[in-house]
């Protein structure tokens, strides 16, 4: 019998009732008194010398409150950076300056020069067309290897090279990891490229900075996942306000996949030319700005080489991936390629010697930071698609290799060569699930349906792990973050029974409002409806991290968990004292206190009233009111993992490849709304599927930007994609966090590309009808074709 | 999007006289030339709006038994209405998405002659005339390249008329991020021969692959459908190379016939 409340219900998500009525309240719904709007004069250029900026007849026209450059900003800090990586040789990595506006020069198309501040958005477009720039355009460098090579024109002048960081990791496993390479009965190498992707959420960024002269209060509205983090690095590192001083407000927020995470120059500059105009200032992004300035995400070149013994078991992995870090560093972009890539190479294999190299390069493109996965996907991919190849190439079924290889049920805790532990995991029974809902047994049959209507079809399989619920930070400060990853949770119980739940983690889709009230629910036996989730207001929420990395329920779920526990606690005490019973003998359950063993009994909403009219109450022992904080660190990632499929027909006549179908067999631990669960899995698939068929962020040899709108840049639609088989029952429960729960946000977008890409190989392949082993996504007809020839 | 007069004639008279006036600009449906506006790479000092006009909406059979279509006629419009020319219905029905279709019109469309839009494709290919305020134009004649036309300052099209085929297709193959066409071929055969038009393809615009309509006039059958085209002079851009868009065209050219009807 499915449960119609608590943990483990499927209730329709609360907040969707606003968001589909018309109801939200969104960045962009928010108007300040008086404000004004900013434009950004962005670079149509992608490296250039500003040799003078004249914006004289630009003020001076209708409506123009004031026009800043680069040099207003001087003395005021930049975007700062929050991870600081260590190099092979010990070596901090290079970090350049990023000023809120350009100074001296510009680095990328969309790089901004100037901000007009005028009455009206129109005005500001007007005047920003009456600046003039004297511009001395400079070679662009954006090809990651090119830009390495010696004498390449430098992105950053006061840089040594465009290099950020060479990483080695596990660098005292590098010889041995050669020499494994060396004695291996096989070796699959593969090289491949991780297309650059734009995140899109449906909401473009927007602020809005609020300043007030009476009482020398900041306040900025924001499109944020993290409104704390904001404040912290704005407010502490760019303008020096101090936190009690300023409030940030992420109202509802369309979507982020990563791309709000990052403090961005359009935030600071709102906040700023607030107060410097003693005005309102509100900033909207077009969609066309959205390509050239929100952080953009994978872009690594990648070679990988998987070594195996004469009886197929994986002895070694090397990898080296070049990273493109775009012209500067965005606010967490050196963890992605490291420590959120490197970690995962072990994959849910055995393989006992793993090294990772990452090259970190700067080029004249959009900065690239964490998107949707996160360096997990560009681990997931290249391993998946070394181990197919390794397949195809022995000549062995690619399922029973990667089951051979698989992490044992006995082997957990399971220390990987590549510095993680991993709790729990079953991967042959996600595996035995997918072979399930996926109907394995039944695809020579599908194929030669498709084959007698001319379609070639492919089946692709592969496995994945991650690491979510980021993140142990005294583990992850040893290895260069500059911030903790606990999250917090403060639980406010009212009069009347009813309670707040006051969270760090802020919902921008993943259904916060509707999961965090069940487990509330579950804990104390009252109906959901009696529990309201605040979050996105640093005014009124403790100090959290934010969403991202999976971490919503495993790391804000677990701190709200502990601050309700507080309160259980002191409840009892308060029925213990009502009841004139021991507290030890108090039982909480169905919203009612019980001494065990008696009929005697109070229930939940009298302990509250009591709590806040405290006439018969231990006031000797303690306090009145019912309020709770918890911080909560976790002890340990959480290790999702799963198996997916995907089958494809191709048309070998124009290479279109259509999914047909796909499966997804996920371990997310315990699940508390298997509804959700399922629409975060749906939703990371189409994003997963949409890099590997259809999206691909382009830039030309000068560094234009070829895929800047809709109709070049193709996000997947509901027509592309099939209807999905998503299971999620196959349970291995976190084992150090209270609620078992490992994360699902991050899983469909991470196991879903190399499914699809080993699919149409697969269809291209088998049978000797091509030679084609691999294809760089995303997989377009064209790029299929071309392969075929 | 830089201010502008607005003014809605109800006759084709007062549109012409008010295209007269300095930087006067036609608006059809506006999905082509309101978004160009908006990013400031138009900037018309007065849009006269050609959707009061109400002679230059809907569809009807001429004497010759053409279907003659407004030109102020809405691609929904088209996709409902043009039954006796299915062929042209099912093109109109696969352009953008309702929004656009409830919107854009056929005047419109062929007046900008987008070298991916699918209208130019149907009216070369099948032979239709452009009329407009002043003329008729034959379609052999209207289409001059990429973005360009016959058409003059201040001419509007009013009409075209599509002399009805036997036998019809179009084959529109999307490209994935606009669903335009990357490349789409319109087979249409009449009783004096094959016409086959072709968007999406070449650097000039929208033609006619005349060795196919040469060999498909004399056998019908998509086994007829020559070798593709060189790819010289065809589109290579991020979606698609020359020598892939040239394999297009006859692979879209032999779907046509074998699902013309
Ligand atoms: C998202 C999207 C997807 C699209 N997909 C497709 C597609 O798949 N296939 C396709 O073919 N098209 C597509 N289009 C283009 C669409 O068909 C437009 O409607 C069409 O190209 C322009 O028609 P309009 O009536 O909107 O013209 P407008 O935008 O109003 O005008 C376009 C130009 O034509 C002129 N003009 C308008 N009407 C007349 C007239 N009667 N006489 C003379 N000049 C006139 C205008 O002055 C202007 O120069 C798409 C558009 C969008 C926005």
């Amino acid at each position: 019998m499915p449960k119609d409340h608590g943990i483990g219900a499927a209730p329709k998500r609360r907040e969707d009732v606003r968001f589909l009525t018309g109801a939200g309240n969104y960045t962009d719904d928010i108007n300040v008194r008086g404000q004004a709007y900013v434009y950004f004069l962005r670079s149509d250029v992608a490296h250039g010398r500003i040799n003078g900026i004249d914006t004289g007849a630009a003020a001076a026209m209708p409506g123009v409150v004031r026009i800043f450059t680069g040099a207003d900003f001087e003395g005021v800090g930049g975007m700062p950076c929050g991870w600081q990586v260590t190099d092979r040789h010990g070596e901090v990595m290079q970090e350049p300056a990023h000023p809120i506006l350009a100074q001296g020069k510009v680095r990328h198309v969309g790089d901004p020069i100037a901000a007009i501040v005028a009455d009206t958005l129109e005005q500001a477009r007007d005047a920003a067309e009456a600046i003039e720039v004297d511009m001395e355009e400079l070679p662009a460098v954006i090809d990651m290897k090119a830009a390495l090579a010696d004498g390449s024109t430098k992105v950053h002048d006061d840089l040594t090279s465009n290099l950020c960081y060479d990483w080695g990791f596990v660098e005292e496993n590098r010889d041995a990891v050669d020499q494994a390479i060396k004695d291996a009965a096989h070796v699959t190498t593969l090289e491949l490229v991780n297309n650059r992707l734009v995140a899109n959420p449906m909401e473009p960024r927007v602020a809005v900075g609020d300043y007030n002269r009476g009482t020398d209060d900041s306040t900025l509205y924001t499109t944020s996942q993290n409104p704390h983090v904001i404040r912290l690095l704005m407010g502490a590192f760019v303008l020096g306000i101090p936190e009690h001083k300023l409030r940030v407000v992420a109202p509802d927020v369309g979507g982020g996949f990563g791309t709000k995470i990052f403090h961005y120059a359009e935030e600071a500059f709102c906040t700023f030319a607030a107060k410097a105009c003693n005005r309102p200032v509100k900033w909207t992004a077009s969609r066309t700005e959205a390509f050239m300035s929100d952080a953009h995400g994978r872009d690594h070149v990648t070679k990988i080489e998987l070594a195996l013994d004469a009886d197929n078991n994986f002895t070694a992995v090397r990898t080296e991936t070049h990273a493109n870090m775009g012209a500067y560093l965005s606010t967490f972009a050196p963890s992605v390629p490291t420590w959120l890539h490197g970690t995962l190479m072990a994959g849910n294999y055995r393989t006992p010697l793993i090294y990772v190299n990452v090259k970190a390069v700067f080029t004249n493109t959009v900065p690239v930071d964490a998107y949707r996965g996160a360096g997990r996907p560009e681990a997931t991919f290249q391993l998946e698609r070394v181990i197919d190849k390794a397949a195809r190439e022995l000549g062995v079924d690619p399922i029973a290799l990667r089951r051979q290889n698989f992490i044992q049920p006995d082997q957990f805790p399971y220390a990987t060569p590549v510095a993680v532990e991993y709790d729990t995991g079953d991967y042959d029974a996600t595996m035995n699930k997918l072979e399930e809902i996926a109907d394995l047994s039944g695809f020579a049959a599908r194929r030669a349906a498709s084959e007698a209507k001319g379609k070639w079809r492919g089946l692709g399989v592969n496995c994945y792990i991650e690491a979510c619920g980021i993140a142990p930070s005294n583990l992850v400060g040893q290895l260069g973050a500059r911030a903790g990853l606990y999250e917090s949770a403060t639980v406010r119980v009212n009069a009347t029974g009813g309670l707040v739940v006051m969270t760090g983690s802020h919902s921008h889709g993943q259904g916060h409002e509707t999961t965090f009230p069940q487990v509330i629910a579950e804990m104390i036996g009252i109906d959901e409806s009696m529990v309201e989730i605040v979050h996105g207001d640093t005014a009124n929420t403790p100090m959290g991290m934010g969403t991202y990395g999976s971490r919503s329920i495993a790391v804000g779920g677990s701190a709200m968990v502990r601050a309700a526990e507080k309160i259980i606690n002191k409840t009892k005490k308060i029925a213990a004292h009502l009841l004139e019973a021991s507290e030890a003998d108090i039982e909480l359950k169905d919203g009612n206190f019980t001494v065990a063993g008696t009929d005697k009994s109070v229930d939940w909403g009298s302990v509250c009233l009591a709590a806040y009219v405290p006439h018969n109450y231990p006031l000797e022992d303690i306090e009145p009111g019912l309020e709770e904080t918890a911080f909560y660190d976790p002890a340990n990632f959480t290790y999702p993992a799963g198996a997916y499929s995907c089958e494809v027909e191709v048309d070998p006549e124009t290479g279109k490849v259509t999914i047909e179908r796909f499966a997804a067999a996920d371990d997310f631990g315990n699940v508390i709304n298997p509804m959700i669960v399922e629409g975060q899995v749906h939703g990371g698939l189409a994003q997963g599927i949409g890099q590997a068929l259809l999206e691909n962020c382009a830039y030309d040899e000068t560094g234009q930007l070829l895929s800047a709108s809709y109709m070049d840049y193709a996000m997947p639609r509901a027509d592309d994609l099939p209807f999905y088989s998503v299971d999620h029952s196959c349970q291995t429960p976190c084992t150090h966090n209270p609620l078992g729960v490992k994360g699902c946000g991050e899983a469909g977008a991470i196991g879903s590309p190399p499914a699809v890409v080993n699919a149409v190989i697969d269809a291209l392949h088998s049978g000797g009808k091509t030679g084609v082993l691999h294809i760089d996504m995303p997989l377009s007809p064209d790029r299929v074709w071309a392969a075929m020839q | 999007m830089y201010n502008f007069e607005f003014e809605k004639p109800s006759t084709i008279a007062d549109a012409v006289a008010a295209l007269q006036g300095d930087e006067a600009q036609a608006l059809g449906g506006g999905q082509t030339l309101l978004p160009t506006m908006k990013q400031r790479l138009a900037s018309p000092a007065t849009l006269v709006s050609l959707s009061g006009i109400s002679e230059i909406k809907g569809i009807c059979t001429g004497d010759d038994g053409a279907l003659c279509i407004g030109g102020a006629t809405t691609h929904a419009e088209v996709a409902a209405g043009a039954g006796a020319y299915p062929a042209l219905a099912d093109t109109a029905a696969h352009i953008g998405d309702p929004a656009v279709r409830n919107r854009g019109t056929i005047g419109g469309s062929l007046a900008n002659n987008d070298p991916s839009a699918c209208y130019p494709a149907a009216a070369l290919g099948s032979g239709a005339t452009i009329v407009t305020n002043a003329r008729s134009i034959a379609a052999d004649d209207y289409f001059q390249g990429m973005f360009d036309t016959a058409l003059d300052e201040g001419e509007i099209i009013t009409e075209v008329r599509f002399p009805v085929p036997e036998k019809a297709n179009y084959q529109k193959f999307v490209q994935p991020a606009s669903r335009f066409a990357l490349v789409g071929v319109f087979v249409a055969k009449y009783a004096d021969g094959v016409r086959v038009a072709v968007t999406g393809a070449s650097e000039n615009g929208v033609f006619r692959w005349t060795e196919a309509e040469a060999a498909l006039s004399a056998n019908f059958d998509a086994s007829a459908v020559p070798d593709a085209p060189a790819a010289d002079g065809m589109i290579a851009d991020l979606h698609g190379s020359s020598a892939y868009r040239a394999h297009l065209i006859k692979v879209l050219t032999a779907r046509a016939v074998e699902a013309a009807a």
